[in-house]
């Protein structure tokens, strides 16, 4: 593949809608943008990368009225404009879905679609108009979900997939969208895709941003890197291919993630076993139907599924939080019954959950204090916390794990979310478990951390710990996994070994269409 | 662990601060205590009579009856909590101290009347007071009851009681009575010790411990985490309910003991004792920079916004201020600290959006 050089020679015929000219952003400190161009096509996709921190979210919003440049300006349609307000932005056609969900979950799908711009007929809010409107937005995204249901009752996919109905029903001429399909199984993310196409021919300009690099060679029309607040790169997606892309972001080859040659003993007793785990589902039905399943000391097994197959329930079982369920759970030959989350712990099983922020981190703590959560019993001496032996602990994980911090006290929201990740996992890997969990560890991180967590995974591996992980990344199951089991509506509908993986079946046993324009995952997938 | 091998990558300046900045912060954060001072240096410049040896005695020692409340008031507050029963648990046991010292505890079947001495006294009371505590943890915890629900009903609960544990009278004159051994009831409101009043004493013993607790016991720092955020807490391994039982009943038992002390100091207890107090108790919290959403806050500033008020109130008398001035301008205060807290979070949560 050629690299591309010149920018202007590729994009004659597009037209630009938005122009943003030497943007720069300071904060108290740093440079969070640099001099930054940035152009929109319409009835394109505009493609927007790079690591976290790279200064993304930033140029956003900027973007989207939300902050104001230092310096550099604005011409949208050629004529300069200042937005001092997300409502100025917004009435400019430019609408925004942010990377972190802003729903109120208090509140129906309906009424926070229309939330602040309500329909109304002499005062009184017009709810079955509303809802009617909300049910064909729902249609389009093809999720069948009622519109009077609470956003609260609705799964992180479902809850992104209102957003996005939120920025449909607004009309917007220029749409960002940051991160919109990170929670999205492989099925909503094609629905997705097909949106996009539509607002495409609609002459909308699309600012995409995501760090799964494949999707974005697939529906991208003009890609744009950002590294360190600093423009890395511009060019049309055709000419360019996904380690190129990597190379510019990160400055450097990123390594994929290598496949350890297996370790585990089948002879050996399986250090957990589960049989026959059942968990009914409120209402009618199963969350979980007869899920067996067996873990070997050093293996890396991976629970592959569409969201809502049950995946996160199955960890939660083995936490605990389901005393509701049926079925055996053994963990190395002893039967957990009635343990509380902390003797699990303590027997040697720990989670890292899917959403960092609300059940992994306490943001109102230091990076410090939130690696040693899980494990402060282990830390006393008399009957109060070593300094010592806890500064150890900290620093010994900060290094093992490369966390990015300048110092243990510093504030864990200050962290890329890579780096909290770390965190999240760090506190797990300090109470020593046997059993290690990861629900999507992944998610919402860039390339780089992502072949470093994987990294550390397979080095717990190699140490003997038995790791289980859930990923709704089907790329994801063709790296560190020595075995996959597929799990659909709560059985498990598919299990292979690393040798025996193929994109078809795994697809085919999750019970979603296969995706046939989906490249082949190689190498470079992280 | 150290096996495990990561891409090497030097680690950025992650929003790197200017040191002008942290030294902002950090003025930010000790606004109390620089409003503290700021006050002193005020009255002490107003009036002679504020800064003297004798008047920063009673002043320490009017502080410290709302400060022991507020230290316990703390806790339950860093867990996301609130405890509207503090005041009630003033007067309650201090009715249940003039009950045991006037009256001794009846047994039917035997006849007898049982007398306690006062260090039993004390302990008994204080038990009550953690009972008290009990049941709004077991409120809060077993029935879901929001806590400020569940303590509003206890504050009804609790003054009742104390109320009718006399018939809404007063338990007079609690010196005691030589031959039950039960005299010596007022040292601990009156008394000193190396020149100092008992009360004071009593103070800082009870913040060291709890700052203790907070800063440096596993314990403590289980607070800060189900405050900050309850189910990452709970995922972790902590037992949120134990953490929160726990909280309400040192709270209980801080009010039994400010109860005590009113009761002494009084040598009287009276049914209506430590109405709204309860409000002070929060308002010294609020003061000391902790946030009433939970996970943030310590008991040196709580202390400090006892103090403030304490100053505040001391002082204002000192000048001849109307009473009604007061109330106006202890509550301007309040207002401008809650105010400033959240000026506080809002410049941190942009700190930490800094990067981009």
């Amino acid at each position: 593949m050629t690299k591309p050089t010149d920018l202007e020679t590729s994009v004659n015929g597009a037209e630009s809608v938005l122009v943003a000219e030497k943007i720069t952003k300071r904060f108290p400190g740093t440079i969070a943008l640099d001099g930054v161009d940035f152009t929109v096509y319409a009835g394109a996709v505009n493609v927007l990368i790079g690591e976290n921190g790279a200064g993304k979210s930033t140029l956003m919003k900027i973007l989207a009225g939300v902050d104001r440049p230092t310096s550099g300006r604005l011409l949208l349609k050629g004529v300069p404009v200042e937005f001092k307000s997300t409502r100025e932005a917004a009435q400019a056609g430019i609408g925004i879905i942010f990377q972190e969900l802003n729903l109120y979950p208090n509140l129906s799908i309906s009424e926070n679609i229309f939330v602040a711009r309500e329909l109304t007929r002499n005062g009184v809010v017009q709810h079955r108009q509303q809802e009617q409107i909300t049910a064909e937005l729902l249609q389009r995204l093809e999720q069948p979900l009622k519109p009077g249901t609470l956003v609260r009752d609705l799964r992180m996919g479902q809850q992104q997939i209102v957003e996005i109905a939120k920025a449909l029903s607004q009309n917007v001429r220029i749409l960002i969208m940051d991160e919109p399909t990170s929670a999205l199984t492989s099925a909503e993310t094609e629905a997705l895709f097909r949106i996009i196409t539509d607002l495409k021919a609609n002459g909308v300009a699309i600012i995409y941003i995501s760090h799964k690099l494949e999707e974005l060679l697939r529906i991208g029309d003009y890609v744009t890197i950002l590294r360190d607040g600093k423009l890395a790169a511009a060019a049309p997606a055709r000419s360019i291919t996904v380690p190129w892309m990597i190379e510019k972001m990160v400055g450097r080859n990123v390594n994929a993630p290598r496949h350890r040659s297996s370790t585990v003993s089948k002879e050996d007793s399986p250090v957990l076993e589960i049989k026959n785990l059942t968990l009914p589902r409120v209402g009618s039905g199963f969350t979980l139907e007869n899920v067996s399943l067996t873990l070997h000391r050093g293996e890396i097994l991976a629970v592959f599924g569409l969201m809502g197959a049950g995946r996160t329930e199955l960890f939660e079982c083995l936490m605990g939080l389901h005393p509701e369920a049926s079925g055996e759970i053994w963990l190395n030959g002893r039967q957990l019954r009635n343990e509380t989350v902390r003797e699990r712990i303590e027997l040697g099983v720990m989670l890292v959950p899917e959403d960092r922020q609300r059940l992994g981190l306490v943001q109102k703590l230091s990076v410090a204090q939130n690696i040693t959560l899980a494990n402060l019993n282990r830390l006393v001496t008399w009957f109060w916390l070593s300094d010592r032996r806890e500064a150890e602990e900290i620093n010994r994980m900060i290094r093992s794990l490369a966390i990015k911090t300048h110092s243990p006290k510093q504030a864990i929201t200050a962290l890329s979310g890579g780096n909290q990740q770390k965190v999240v996992i760090a506190k797990s890997l300090l109470t020593q478990p046997q059993v290690l969990m990861l629900d999507e560890p992944t998610r919402g991180i860039d390339v780089g951390a992502k072949a470093e967590i994987f990294e550390i995974m397979n080095g717990l591996a190699e140490k003997g710990m038995a790791v289980l992980f859930v990923s709704s990344e089907l790329p994801e199951m063709f790296t560190i996994p020595d075995r996959v089991i597929v799990l659909s509506k709560g059985k498990i509908t598919g299990e292979f070994l690393h040798d025996e993986l193929s994109e078809e079946t795994l697809v085919l046993a999750a019970g979603a269409r296969p995706q046939t324009e989906h490249p082949v995952p190689a190498a470079q997938t992280s | 662990m150290s096996a495990i091998a990561s891409p090497a990558t030097p680690t950025p300046p992650v929003g790197s601060k200017a040191f002008g900045l942290s030294l902002g912060v950090l003025l930010f954060r000790l606004r109390a205590l620089i409003a503290l001072f700021v006050l002193i240096g005020v009255f002490s410049l107003l009036t002679p009579a504020f800064f003297t040896q004798q008047n920063l005695i009673i002043l320490v020692g009017q502080t410290a009856i709302n400060a022991i409340m507020a230290v316990g008031m703390t806790f339950v507050i860093l867990t996301g909590g609130i405890d509207l029963s503090v005041g009630s648990i003033v007067g309650f046991s201090a009715m249940m101290s003039g009950l045991l010292i006037n009256r001794g505890v009846e047994i039917p079947p035997l006849g007898v009347v049982l007398y306690f001495n006062i260090p039993m006294v004390i302990v008994l009371c204080l038990f009550l007071g953690v009972l008290v505590g009990a049941f709004n943890g077991i409120l809060i915890t077993r029935f879901n009851v929001a806590p400020f629900i569940a303590t509003l009903g206890t504050l009804y609960v609790a003054r009742g009681a104390a109320q009718l544990s006399n018939d809404g009278a007063t338990f007079p004159n609690l010196v005691g009575n030589p031959e039950l051994g039960n005299t010596g009831f007022p040292i601990l409101g009156a008394g000193s010790v190396l020149g100092i009043p008992i009360v004071i004493w009593i103070m800082v013993i009870f913040a060291a411990v709890a700052a203790f607790i907070a800063g440096k016991t596993p314990f403590g720092r289980q607070v800060y985490a189900v405050g900050g955020n309850e189910r990452a807490a709970e995922l972790s391994g902590i037992y949120v309910n134990r953490i929160k039982m726990s909280v309400y009943m040192m709270c209980g038992l801080c009010a039994a003991m400010t109860g005590l002390i009113t009761a002494s100091q009084l040598v009287a207890a009276h049914p209506a004792v430590g109405e709204s107090y309860e409000l002070n108790a929060i308002a010294a919290v609020v003061l000391g920079g902790t946030s009433l959403a939970g996970g943030r806050g310590t008991m040196w500033g709580t202390i400090v916004g006892a103090l403030v008020i304490g100053v505040l109130t001391n002082g204002l008398v000192l000048l001849g201020v109307q009473e009604f001035w007061k109330k106006v301008i202890t509550g301007l205060v309040i207002i401008l600290a809650v105010v400033l807290d959240q000026l506080q979070e809002r410049f941190q949560q942009r700190l930490a959006l800094k990067r981009a």
